[in-house]
């Protein structure tokens, strides 16, 4: 009874606040709607017990990544931003994506769980949780884990080469 | 004990979202944040179903999702402080988006 | 348990074009601005022992890093094709950039870091990190398609790029939620053996093929490519329409070919794909009289065709699209090196009536180019015609009648526009008024890929069997 209050609490906050992320005009409000949702979307990692991902997707994604946007709402000039016509020609590719989004919906809900097939959860197995993540990441996805530096490697590159002021050009120039 | 439908739904519900503000959105930062909402979902697809199958895999794929997500947005929000410097505007619209 | 030395040693020119990535980009600010043009070297140096260490390591086949790595002859095919592709692309822009006057060690460690991602994907045997070794190509062309920085169109699509790769990105991940969650796993040979969710995983395939199918530009995925095949730098749109290609085709083998049910649902969405993207790709190119906006639509039509390949989906269909694309990336990489040269500062000359009487002023360069577009339109004698050689046959053996037919029809309409160029070369007279640039000399680097691309070219077309043994074994990794 108390995990089906906590899930459709956190269900109904993350999707209220995801409509609100597509719908506001002012990309501020959609940032703090949009860190509303990942703070819900964590919510439900810790009901589903994936405690890690808890704690990650607090510091890294709010704490770091939303950060990063709200700065760059800050640094870009808003006035301008908030003045653009909000819909565009392309609306028939939009519906045709939320029917197909739709459908795949009511397949879910109409089929439930058994139907797709899958196992029965098995809770107990999968603690404690930090410790046999780290373990699982340490060992079999070590390779992913490396590339990944190469991954946030090639992203600081881009990021100070594109942000970077322009050095003068040469004499010559 | 909650379904795991329930889960799934909720995750297509915000992959939804995130499509239909990616296609319906001008501001390009507005744009951006459509796709966190839509990796977001994904996340809760894998998280449920790594306790589905009760194996830890999926937890770990999430933890890549969100360094690449890092990734992503450090190089996107460059891109789009770039742009916004050698030009004052930010719509999507006159960057002629999909045009064909 | 840890990795062994054999875990390395298969992933070995991945490791040592990382390595040498890095290392240019720790020398870059030691080095005096004149100076730093030689950190080409070093990035070549990084492509070759990348080549070499594929060739070393060719023999020993198996997989690695806890099955997340298959090392194969199909690796092997792809290793080759995107290091050399690595190379050649550095070897060209050496002179661009300084023309330019763009950053040198920034963009060859970020070609190196790039081909990384691309050799991962050719690698793995397992989605995420397949996912992993596409965000690192993905990313690192990102932002070489906005090198110039003070470009405001390369910035436009640049961006453009950027938002909609990120979308078709997010596609596919959640396709691959989705077969995880349909068999527990997202190895691939797992994922071919235990199904609980046939619905589940279906809906995965479709998604993951939705991603990749954005990467190779095939329709209707393929609306960016045009307007980001123009805006990027044209050393960089070499690099994008060949190896980031190629590698998002090699997954698309890859799963194609070990993950049965993927033959099977894909195989319509094949055939409709395929023939979409060349006709889109075919008849947009028609009507360019931008030559670098036509070569982009003439390489989405090229995707279309290698997709006729996968439709086939017999192991001399998958050898034939890794011979295509092999051949493809040589004509395609001379042909935008070419297309770099000839635009002159700024890029700034393009349109057809700038190649007008070219013969007359540049016979050689005008031959070179003329040869890169007939084997695009598929002469034979050239790569290009065996390519279409191989998969028309494959394709009919298949009993792909009607699609094969289409990509008959396609050929004649890509005539038009390769033969028009060649007709503004050497028939038309350019218009008295028109001011042409003073003539520059062909720069060493990029007259080494011009007529190492152009020798390629006629070598395969002529003897193609040494390649043709080597994609034929590489098609056979799978069985």
């Amino acid at each position: 009874m108390v995990e089906q209050f906590t899930f459709y609490f956190f269900a109904a906050l993350a999707v209220i606040s995801a409509v609100l992320v597509v719908t506001v005009r002012n990309a501020v409000y959609s940032a703090v709607f949009l860190i509303t949702t990942l703070l819900a979307t964590a919510g439900i990692f810790l009901q589903l017990r994936a405690e890690f991902l808890f704690v990650v997707q607090i510091i890294l994604y709010v704490g770091g990544i939303m950060v990063l946007f709200v700065f760059v709402v800050m640094l870009v000039d808003l006035d301008v931003a908030l003045r653009q016509v909000q819909f565009n020609r392309q609306k028939w590719v939009a519906l045709l994506v939320v029917l197909a989004v739709a459908g795949q919906l009511v397949f879910a809900l109409a089929l439930g769980s058994e139907a797709l097939g899958l196992p029965a959860a098995a809770p107990e197995s999968l603690e404690p949780n930090t410790e046999s993540v780290g373990l699982r990441l340490f060992e079999s996805y070590m390779l992913p884990f490396e590339i990944a530096s190469i991954l946030l490697l090639v992203a600081m590159i881009g990021a100070v080469l594109l942000g970077k002021r322009q050095k003068p050009p040469r004499s010559e120039a | 004990m909650v379904s795991p439908s329930y889960y799934l739904t909720l995750s297509a519900i915000l992959f939804g979202l995130g499509v239909i503000g990616f296609l319906f959105k001008r501001n390009i930062i507005t744009l951006f944040m459509s796709i966190e909402l839509m990796l977001n979902a994904v996340n809760l697809a894998f998280v449920t179903f790594s306790r589905q199958w009760g194996e830890l895999s999926g937890q770990v794929y999430v933890f890549f999702v969100i360094i690449v997500a890092a990734a992503e947005a450090a190089v996107g929000l460059a891109i789009i402080l770039l742009l916004a410097r050698n030009r004052q505007t930010l719509n999507v619209e006159r960057i002629n988006l999909l045009k064909l | 348990m840890l990795p062994a030395a054999t875990d390395y040693y298969r992933l070995l020119p991945e490791i040592l074009a990382a390595v040498f990535g890095t290392i240019v980009m720790l020398l870059e600010p030691f080095l005096r601005r004149e100076h730093k043009a030689a950190l080409s070297w070093l990035g070549m140096l990084g492509a070759a022992a990348a080549l070499g260490a594929a060739v070393l390591v060719r023999s020993d086949a198996g997989p690695a890093f806890f099955h997340l790595i298959q090392a194969d002859p199909f690796t092997f095919f792809l290793r080759l094709l995107i290091y050399a592709t690595a190379l050649l692309v550095m070897l060209a822009a050496r002179a661009y950039l300084d023309r330019e006057n763009l950053p040198h060690g920034e963009f060859y460690a970020l070609v190196l870091l790039g081909s990384v991602g691309m050799g991962v994907m050719a690698a793995a045997a397992e989605l995420v990190t397949v996912f992993i070794g596409l965000e690192i190509s993905s990313l690192s062309t990102y932002i070489l398609a906005s090198y110039r920085r003070e470009a405001l169109r390369a910035n436009e699509s640049a961006l453009k790029y950027f938002l909609l790769g990120s979308f078709a990105t997010a596609f596919f991940l959640f396709g691959v939620a989705l077969v995880y969650g349909a068999t527990g796993t997202a190895r691939l040979e797992q994922v071919a053996e235990g199904v609980a969710s046939v619905l589940l995983l279906k809906l995965g395939l479709a998604l993951v093929f939705i991603g990749l199918a954005f990467k190779v530009a095939s329709a209707p995925f393929h609306v960016w490519t045009p307007d980001v095949y123009e805006g990027a730098p044209a050393p960089v749109t070499a690099l994008l329409s060949t190896a980031p290609k190629a590698a998002a085709f090699a997954v698309l083998l890859r799963i194609a070919g070990t993950v049965l049910p993927a033959t099977l649902l894909w195989f319509w969405v094949l055939w409709g794909s395929a023939a979409l993207t060349m006709f889109v790709g075919n008849l947009a190119a028609l009507v360019q009289s931008n030559v670098k906006r036509m070569l982009a639509y003439s390489s989405i039509a090229h995707a279309g065709y290698i997709l006729v390949a996968l439709a086939a989906g017999t192991e001399a269909a998958y050898a034939a699209a890794l011979y295509y694309l092999a051949a493809y990336a040589l004509m395609k990489l001379g042909a935008f090196t070419l297309v770099a040269h000839l635009a002159g500062r700024g890029e700034r000359r393009l349109t057809l009536e700038d190649y007008a009487g070219l013969a007359r002023r540049e016979p050689v360069v005008a031959a070179t180019l003329s040869l890169y577009l007939l084997s695009l339109l598929g002469l034979p004698l050239t790569a290009g015609f065996l390519g279409k050689f191989y998969v028309f046959v494959a394709g009919l053996r298949a009993e792909l009648l009607g699609l094969v037919v289409l990509a008959a029809v396609n050929t004649l309409l890509g005539a038009y526009y390769y033969l028009r160029v060649i007709l503004y070369m050497y028939f038309r007279e350019p218009d008295p008024t028109y001011e042409h640039a003073a003539r520059e000399p062909v720069p060493a680097g990029t007259g080494l890929v011009l007529a190492a691309t152009a020798a390629g070219t006629l070598l395969l077309g002529i003897f193609p069997g040494h390649l043709m043994r080597i994609a034929e074994l590489a098609a056979a990794s799978f069985r």
